[in-house]
């Protein structure tokens, strides 16, 4: 069963949560989508790890042969192209690679080349399958790393496979859940916590995927995340509690699972939770 | 104008927080939020009059003509993003089109165009000389960066002799922050003391270094790890990056935000500890001479 953890908000524990559900797996995968801030690594602390170079297409401009007609830079949707000073230019950094304009160059000017954006690493953790990708600095989008992290983790053979999922929802969340059994939101109790529930919600509903939601940081008293999940009948799948403990193991990088048999415990009944979930919707939307 | 632009990597440790408690220290005239896929500033902001709003168009994206359409198949296998399908008939999935026209120009029987699509929806609020703007994007849309640079556009159009605004950015280093960073004065990065905090403050100071604008850093939560505050100070005095202060946790500022409220707005300890960051902010902004090395 494929997982994906996602939350509107950034920092409300979707690393936190996929993270500890994969070890309390013990035999699982982790996809650590979030390619621009990848944390999941720093957790699980992987070994064995192989890494591999992501490229994406770019154009490169033969000036010996291009003639100047322009009608690539006129073609590109992106602004990718200009043509000055009797040159033309590739702004890489914004190319889509759509491979428009080497169709439009009527002198084949223009021939594509390989750019790195990032990287993706596997390594192991224990019984846990760790897959990280990284973005480059200064690259605007992290797509193309998603897209391979989802393809490497299709030969994964656990049956658990968690994604962490980036923040918001934007294309690269909508890409992160696309195949996904099923998703858990993470919500912390602030207002600004329930208005980016709120956002996802409405993602996941669009895509039509079963969800369920975790609410994270929880103290006593009146909790506006509980609150929205109670008025729209939203399966809540547990609670975290706000607690100094679980926060320092967290911000040191530490699996609490592995730590602590208090969250070794809560972390395996939210599993068995998902996993019911999980089988649920598949007998009844199969 | 100077523009401030608050930034972290990681979500969740503190931008809009620290951003709302600028703007009323400051009492601003100008300010903007540039996290368009989950936008959170107007929600304590508190903004009295009705926005004016306008669609945001992304890049028009392809529609295909069933009854000109003579199923050649050569747009399917053109489309770099497996944008298009067949279900029965030709189709486009208008999530992963990304508007490049490809299909369009390889269509031999003209079936296919390019029709603008709605991606988002800014807003712009102009109360008593003070201007916000603000923006959301379109669920599972992909071009928050243009949405981005139009929030700073609509910002800038309205203003004139403002000495300072107030920009509250958006998580990560992909496309919307890279658009947020471009032209901007000054970033101040909220930086919290976890490991993961430190691993993605390094990554947004290495992304604004590119555009080398002036950087500094504040501490959230500083006292939850004190360990890691102090990797944070090593950091900076490493980069000489200015250290413009540390604010402790404080579920008074929860309490604040959560009843709509800045941190400033009641007398607690990270709201005064947000004040003296504001003002060592505010001498770096505003210094001409001020170069920070990278």
């Amino acid at each position: 069963m494929k997982i994906a953890v996602l939350s509107g908000k950034g920092g409300t524990g979707k690393t936190l949560v996929s993270v500890n559900l994969a070890a309390a797996a013990k035999n699982s995968t982790y996809i650590d989508c979030d390619v621009e801030e990848p944390n999941g690594h720093l957790f699980f602390k992987p070994t064995d790890v192989v890494e591999e170079d992501v490229t994406v297409k770019i154009p490169e401009v033969d000036n010996e042969l291009c003639n100047g007609c322009k009608k690539c830079v006129e073609f590109c949707r992106f602004n990718a192209l200009a043509y000055t000073r009797d040159k033309l230019i590739v702004f890489d950094d914004i190319c889509h690679s759509c491979g428009g304009c080497m169709m439009v160059c009527p002198v084949d000017a223009l021939t594509e080349i390989d750019k790195s954006i990032g990287k993706v690493q596997m390594g192991k953790s224990e019984g846990v399958h760790v897959y990280t990708g990284i973005l480059n600095p200064g690259q605007p989008s992290g797509i193309p790393i998603i897209q391979r992290l989802l393809e490497e983790g299709k030969s994964a053979e656990e049956d658990v496979i968690l994604i962490d999922s980036p923040p918001g929802s934007a294309c690269t969340v909508m890409e992160t859940i696309k195949d996904t059994d099923y998703c858990i939101l993470v919500a912390e109790p602030t207002v600004f916590g329930v208005h980016n529930l709120n956002m996802v919600y409405e993602l996941v509903k669009l895509f039509n995927k079963p969800f369920g939601v975790v609410l994270n940081k929880s103290l006593e008293g009146e909790n506006p995340a509980e609150q929205f999940c109670i008025e729209r009948n939203i399966n809540i799948l547990g609670k975290i509690p706000f607690d100094n403990h679980l926060g320092t193991l967290n911000s040191n990088a530490e699996i609490a699972v592995r730590k602590s048999e208090k969250y070794k415990e809560l972390f395996t009944t939210l599993l068995d939770t998902v996993k019911k979930e999980v089988h649920h919707e598949t007998t009844i939307n199969p | 104008m100077k523009q401030l632009l608050i930034l972290s990597g990681k979500g969740g440790t503190g931008k809009t927080t620290i951003a709302s408690a600028f703007i009323k220290l400051s009492d601003a005239k100008a300010y903007a939020d540039c996290d368009v896929d989950a936008p959170n500033l107007h929600l304590i902001t508190d903004q009295e009059v009705v926005p004016e709003r306008s669609d945001y168009y992304a890049l028009p994206k392809a529609v295909i003509d069933p009854n000109l359409c003579i199923n050649c198949d050569l747009c399917r296998q053109s489309c770099r993003f497996d944008a298009i399908y067949v279900d029965q008939v030709y189709k486009v999935d208008s999530f992963a089109c990304e508007g490049c026209a490809v299909c369009e120009l390889v269509c031999p029987s003209d079936a296919i165009t390019m029709e603008p699509t709605v991606a988002g929806e800014l807003a712009l609020y102009k109360n008593q000389g003070k201007v916000f703007s603000t923006a959301h994007l379109k669920m599972g849309e992909g071009t928050s960066g243009l949405l981005v640079t139009e929030v700073k556009k609509q910002m800038a159009a309205e203003v004139k002799d403002v000495e300072m605004a107030i920009i509250d950015g958006s998580p990560g280093i992909g496309c919307p922050v890279i658009a947020s960073l471009s032209g901007v004065d000054m970033v101040l990065v909220v930086a919290e003391p976890s490991i993961s905090g430190i691993s993605d403050m390094e990554r947004i100071v290495k992304t604004a270094s590119r555009f080398g604008t002036k950087t500094a850093i504040c501490v959230n939560k500083y006292d939850t790890n004190l360990e890691n505050t102090r990797k944070i100070e090593e950091y900076c005095k490493e980069k000489g990056l200015a250290l413009v202060g540390k604010i402790p946790f404080d579920p008074e500022a929860v309490k604040a935000i959560n009843s709509g409220n800045t941190i400033v707005d009641v007398d607690c300890p990270s709201g005064r500890a947000a004040a003296e960051v504001y003002e060592k902010t505010v001498k770096i902004l505003l210094d001409e001479d001020r170069e920070l090395v990278l």
